[in-house]
């Protein structure tokens, strides 16, 4: 009695199935590696999420919910896991979304503003205390070198007897 | 004269206050009038710009898709409306390379490059996409959420909109008679 032959393989599909096995193992390899030395986390994503925006929503990415949030920090936190430092992924930020995604203010429109208001408030200041300084200091100056207040006149003697009268009057 | 002097400081001071928050108020109001101007009909220039291309070196303007309908989309990987209209579009651009009567061209805004190119693989889009990285084409047109359409004939003049997602009825409406007037007109 003789057992079945198995059923026979077609050279070109053997060779495909040997393929996948290899490309299986490559990429089960590929995996398993441990990271490269380039891909040794420079940062984290906290420090990151500080110093960037959302730049839908237009708050700070440490508070920022919803869909771009989220895309962008799986982005982010797919470049710390490549290895790339602060600076790196903070440039790769601005070159994927422009320079709002820093989290300065712009420096146009009403955000110029930003900037503006604060130096124009300090160089106000400067300029009040320049013109009001030394006029406060020469009135001090002055009501300093200046008389005590002005004797009280003398009563006469006549007036004297009379606003004693009154007092006794008023405590009797 | 000396007396006045620091309440007319406090007052300018007050005015310059008032004219800022003014001024801030009147940047930050959403701008409606290229919207108002497509709704009555009135057919304003189209704003562009030159724009990275998502694959490709170089920058290109809408005004190189000249010719035909330029059918500019203002979207994002991430935006799910955006989602939903991505099969209308592919549509829409088959049935105007049919007609040769013109191109969708899409705009990824505040969009990654990696995630917007997931995103045209995973639809089969088939149209010109740019990067408008610093938002100078989005807020051109004043886009304030995403997506937004915009039908540019062959003058370059702005002739339909839509704020939100575009369905296949407004296709047809909108773009439908604009598509067999330029096939009539190329006959």
């Amino acid at each position: 009695m003789s057992r079945p032959l198995p059923p026979r393989v077609a050279p070109a599909a053997a060779l495909a199935r040997a393929l996948g096995a290899l490309a299986l193992a490559l990429a089960a390899l590929a995996l398993a590696a441990p990271a490269a030395p380039g891909a040794t986390p420079k940062t984290d994503l906290k420090t990151i999420e500080d110093q960037v925006m959302c730049v839908v929503c237009r708050t700070p990415l440490s508070v920022a919910d919803g869909p771009q949030a989220a895309a962008q920090r799986r982005l982010i936190a797919r470049w710390i896991a490549q290895g790339m430092s602060e600076q790196e992924i903070k440039d790769a930020l601005v070159a994927e979304y422009g320079e709002r995604v820093l989290a300065l203010p712009d420096d146009d429109g009403f955000a110029l503003a930003a900037y503006l208001v604060p130096i124009a408030v300090v160089a106000g200041a400067l300029v009040l205390a320049a013109v009001a300084l030394p006029r406060w200091r020469r009135r001090a100056r002055a009501a300093a070198a200046a008389p005590g207040p002005a004797a009280a006149p003398e009563l006469t003697a006549a007036d004297a007897r009379r606003l004693d009268e009154e007092l006794r009057r008023f405590d009797g | 004269m000396r007396r006045l002097a620091v309440p007319a400081l406090v007052a300018v001071l007050a005015v310059a206050l008032v004219g800022l928050l003014v001024f801030g108020v009147l940047q930050t109001t959403d701008d409606r009038s290229l919207k108002d101007a497509i709704a009555a009909g009135r057919k304003p220039a189209a704003h562009d710009a030159a724009l990275p291309q998502l694959d490709g070196d170089g920058t290109r303007r809408l005004a190189d898709f000249r010719g035909g309908l330029v059918v500019v989309n203002f979207f994002a990987s991430w935006c799910e409306p955006c989602e939903d209209e991505a099969p209308i579009l592919a549509g829409l651009q088959r049935e105007l390379e049919r007609r040769e009567a013109g191109t969708v061209v899409g705009v990824a805004v505040d969009d990654a490059s990696d995630d917007t190119r997931r995103f045209v693989r995973r639809h089969g889009l088939a149209f010109p996409i740019l990067r408008d990285v610093d938002r100078e084409l989005a807020n051109a047109y004043r886009v304030t959420g995403l997506p937004e359409t915009y039908v540019i004939d062959g003058d370059g003049r702005i002739v339909a909109g839509q704020t939100g997602v575009i369905t296949q009825r407004w296709v047809d409406a909108r773009v439908g008679p604009l598509l067999e007037a330029a096939t009539a007109g190329a006959r």
